[in-house]
């Protein structure tokens, strides 16, 4: 090809240093030439001939010593360390694959359970279509995405409701400091669980689960324009039931969710464990 | 367009150089862009092109199936170029025929030279364009609306990719037949390029021209896929930064 491109993690910035040199609210297009200013090219952007071009759809970020585009679409890009839900595609004698939204499917093998299973059985534990929450634990050249679900807050997940949105409105769901899933949790009375690969399960009686999902619909359409919180929040204030004295009722607390083994993890503290902390993890502006 | 089965040639260029629809040699036909058409592809658009509508829409990376197409050190780029049974005049047989086949080829092939391919091995791009309605230059409006759409779908890749035909009626060099030009033309030769470098990814050509005329018609194509660069953009701006009155550009 000529050119050198830079892979790597997209979507999200994981040096906590400072802020964006730029504004980072440059739209840059493949084959948009950006000002690199003395800066390495980073993710999203490629080098030829001299001159630095964006190679995704995205927002121009330049943060030294490197410039970058932080894709605005796109499939989820595992990173290690990320906690990721899954669904399960496919199970083998020894281990199962996982749809995380990724461009290939993620091994998880037994070992990484906390399940003590003879090959052959692992269609005892986990069936195609069951979520799971799981970490990526490697990432291998050829693409091999190995997860484990032997950590804090990992394991099968029960009941609820999975959403999908896209990766890249992740840090929105979640709004800074996680200001947006505690407003979503709180005013619906359901449990949250954000996957960096943008999948959510919802647990909470079925209204709240409702109202969840519409707004994380509009986090997803409008999540790149201004104003989001407070549209958020009107949204899910104009769909809260009233009580008898057309008051509208107090959401009750969020409940835990059914506990499904003696394996499975406490979910209690679900949000917090999903707490976002790179510095692009602003709510709305 | 009863004149077709008729064989009548119809005057495809006046004395003053207007063509069979008032456009000038050099003039394209109104073209318009939609990107993200489609909800469930990860990434889509939707081109009206003169009288062309085609839809495109773009999965992945994603697995490859069947597996054996796989290869370990870099994703392959699938297309399906697909023209529906009433897309034409005559009921068009639904399915795959020759022409559908070789036009997937090419185009699948002229994006796996623009797509960062080695950053995604073992799996497949998928691109699907689907043809509603024909009126000559369908692959260029399909590597336009793919183009749009992978653009749309997040993949890396070095540049869109703009396409057009320019052809020969009449004894003149024309950019961007229309269905009597091509039908009753001397020549059709569809091209896209790489904006970035001015690289021409695909190119093929049907009847008769000389060097000369050859010359000049991929000069008139570059010059019309820049024009069509340029809506290209505008449409990926219109849907990820509709609010911005003043799109500024990077470039310093």
């Amino acid at each position: 090809m000529g050119s050198r491109h830079r892979p790597g993690p997209r979507g999200r910035g994981h040096d906590g240093a400072s802020g964006p040199v730029g504004d980072g609210r440059t739209l840059v297009l493949p084959g948009d030439e950006i000002a690199a200013g003395g800066l390495r090219p980073g993710p999203g952007t490629y080098r030829t001939g001299g001159k630095t071009y964006a190679s995704v759809l995205g927002l121009l970020q330049q943060r030294p010593p490197v410039v970058r585009v932080v894709p605005l679409s796109g499939r989820y890009i595992p990173s290690a360390g990320d906690v990721v839900i899954g669904t399960v595609a496919d199970v083998q004698g020894t281990f199962w694959l996982l749809d995380i939204g990724a461009p290939r499917w993620a091994p998880l093998h037994h070992t990484g359970t906390p399940w003590k299973l003879e090959p052959g059985e692992t269609d005892r534990y986990l069936h195609v279509g069951d979520s799971v929450v799981v970490a990526v634990e490697s990432l291998e050249n050829t693409g091999r995405i190995g997860v484990t679900m032997l950590g804090d807050g990992l394991g099968k997940l029960d009941g609820g409701a999975l959403v999908f949105v896209s990766p890249a409105r992740v840090p929105r769901v979640i709004g800074r400091g996680g200001s947006m899933i505690e407003t979503l949790s709180r005013m619906t009375g359901c449990k949250l669980s954000v996957g960096q690969n943008g999948r959510i399960w919802i647990d909470g009686p079925p209204d709240g689960i409702e109202r969840v999902r519409a707004a994380l619909k509009m986090i997803d359409d409008e999540g790149h324009l201004p104003g989001l919180t407070d549209r958020v929040h009107s949204l899910l204030t104009s769909t809260q039931p009233l009580d008898a004295d057309g008051q509208p009722t107090e959401s009750p607390e969020p409940r835990a969710p059914p506990s499904p083994s003696p394996d499975s993890p406490d979910e209690s503290n679900a949000v917090e464990r999903f707490e976002y902390e790179g510095p692009g993890a602003s709510g709305g502006s | 367009m009863g004149s077709v089965g008729a064989k009548e040639v119809p005057t495809l260029l006046t004395p003053d150089g207007r063509r069979i629809d008032g456009r000038r040699l050099d003039e394209l036909r109104p073209l318009s862009i939609t990107a993200g058409a489609l909800n469930q592809a990860d990434g889509s658009a939707f081109v009206e092109w003169g009288m062309n509508k085609v839809m495109a829409a773009v999965y992945g990376p994603r697995e490859v199936h069947p597996r054996h197409l796989q290869e370990n050190n870099k994703a392959i780029v699938q297309c399906r170029y697909n023209m529906a049974a009433f897309s034409v005049d005559e009921r068009k047989r639904p399915g795959l025929d020759r022409r559908s086949q070789e036009i997937s080829k090419v185009i699948a092939e002229a994006f796996e030279s623009v797509i960062f391919v080695e950053e995604f091995p073992r799996t497949s791009i998928d691109v699907y364009i689907e043809v509603l309605q024909a009126n000559a230059g369908t692959r260029c409006a399909g590597v336009v609306a793919a183009s749009v759409a992978l653009a749309d779908a997040g993949i890396p890749m070095v540049d869109l990719l703009p396409s057009v035909a320019v052809g020969k009626v009449a004894g003149s060099i024309a950019l961007d037949l229309k269905k009597e030009e091509d039908n009753f033309g001397e020549a059709d030769l569809p091209m896209a390029m790489v904006p970035q470098s001015g690289r021409l990814v695909l190119l093929q050509m049907e009847g008769h021209m000389n060097r000369e005329e050859l010359g000049q018609a991929l000069d008139l194509g570059v010059q019309g896929c820049r024009q069509i660069h340029e809506k290209m953009k505008g449409a990926l701006r219109e849907r990820y930064a509709p609010s911005s009155a003043n799109p500024q550009e990077a470039n310093a």
